[in-house]
């Protein structure tokens, strides 16, 4: 676990690619709970104006955390995690489906043992999601 | 039609409360592909100090927009039509983290409903407490495409 005295603003997590596949798109439905026809559906995805059947925001989000869970080790030291949604991730019926490219940069370090990272988040060199940001207590 | 911003302030009674098993957080996590031992092993969870698995930071979505959140967004009142929805913006904040024997309560207020350009955007926060203590809150914009009124010319 990396440790706050250690860690300076500018300190890069280690980047990860995740693929993101149809069967992704169902396992997380049933996890989650969110039926919603358009991850799942390309026939009504099209209807509805998409290019494809999209992934969850909310798969998106959770795969994207993990970049800050990996480094710190324990989940828990998570105080905070916010996201905006910019782009859909669009999965096509295929052996790859979607990468998603995720970066983490320490953009802050609080007084209170808390460090705030900055995350990237893309598919094909477009930014999926927008103001990530994850708040840590680091020992 | 805009969405009825009579809403704005209003507080949905809380649903019945969600009992977080190990085996709804292992299954949470093994969808997201993480295999973080503190998911999964009781052990490894009670070695970080936790008294038992632990869950990942987005598993409260599951338990913050069903039961009274998801009241509120159907009531045929709020004018919201789900298939303009798209979901906006995420957060949580905790406590501490939600962990397998956790009997969750949640309050969903609207705490704003407001146009941006031609869309709107309505922002729940979601306080979950277990068993009266306090766990996270959970703020949820979602976006309801072009349904904002047509700005005076």
């Amino acid at each position: 676990m990396p440790r706050f005295a250690e860690v300076e603003v500018g300190t890069e997590l280690p980047a990860q690619d995740f693929q993101i596949q149809r069967a992704n798109l169902v396992r997380y439905a049933g996890a989650s709970g969110d039926f919603n026809i358009i991850h799942w559906n390309e026939r009504v995805a099209k209807s509805v104006g998409l290019p494809n059947v999209i992934a969850h925001g909310m798969l998106t989000m959770a795969t994207a955390g993990r970049v800050v869970t990996d480094w710190v080790g324990d989940p828990g030291a998570v105080v905070s995690y916010g996201v905006r949604f910019s782009r859909p991730v669009v999965v096509e019926d295929d052996d790859k489906g979607a990468t998603l490219t995720v970066s983490g940069t320490v953009e802050d370090k609080n007084d209170d043992g808390t460090v705030v990272v900055g995350l990237t988040a893309t598919v094909g060199g477009e930014k999926v999601l927008m103001g990530a940001k994850a708040v840590v207590r680091l020992p | 039609m805009p969405l009825n911003r009579d809403f704005i302030g209003r507080t949905a009674p809380a649903g019945e409360p969600i009992e977080v098993t190990r085996n709804d957080i292992r299954r949470f996590a093994t969808a997201i592909g993480d295999s973080n031992p503190a998911y999964h092993d009781r052990e490894a969870a009670k070695a970080l100090g936790y008294p038992d698995v632990i869950a990942p930071p987005t598993f409260l979505i599951s338990a913050s927009t069903g039961g009274g959140s998801g009241g509120f967004i159907l009531d045929p009142e709020l004018g919201l039509n789900y298939a303009l929805v798209v979901h906006g913006e995420q957060q949580f904040a905790f406590h501490r983290p939600v962990q397998a024997g956790d009997v969750l309560e949640t309050v969903t207020r609207i705490a704003d409903i407001r146009d941006a350009g031609r869309n709107e955007l309505l922002t729940l926060v979601i306080e979950v407490t277990s068993n009266g203590e306090p766990v996270a809150t959970v703020t949820n914009t979602i976006v309801s495409r072009g349904t904002a009124a047509p700005k005076e010319a």
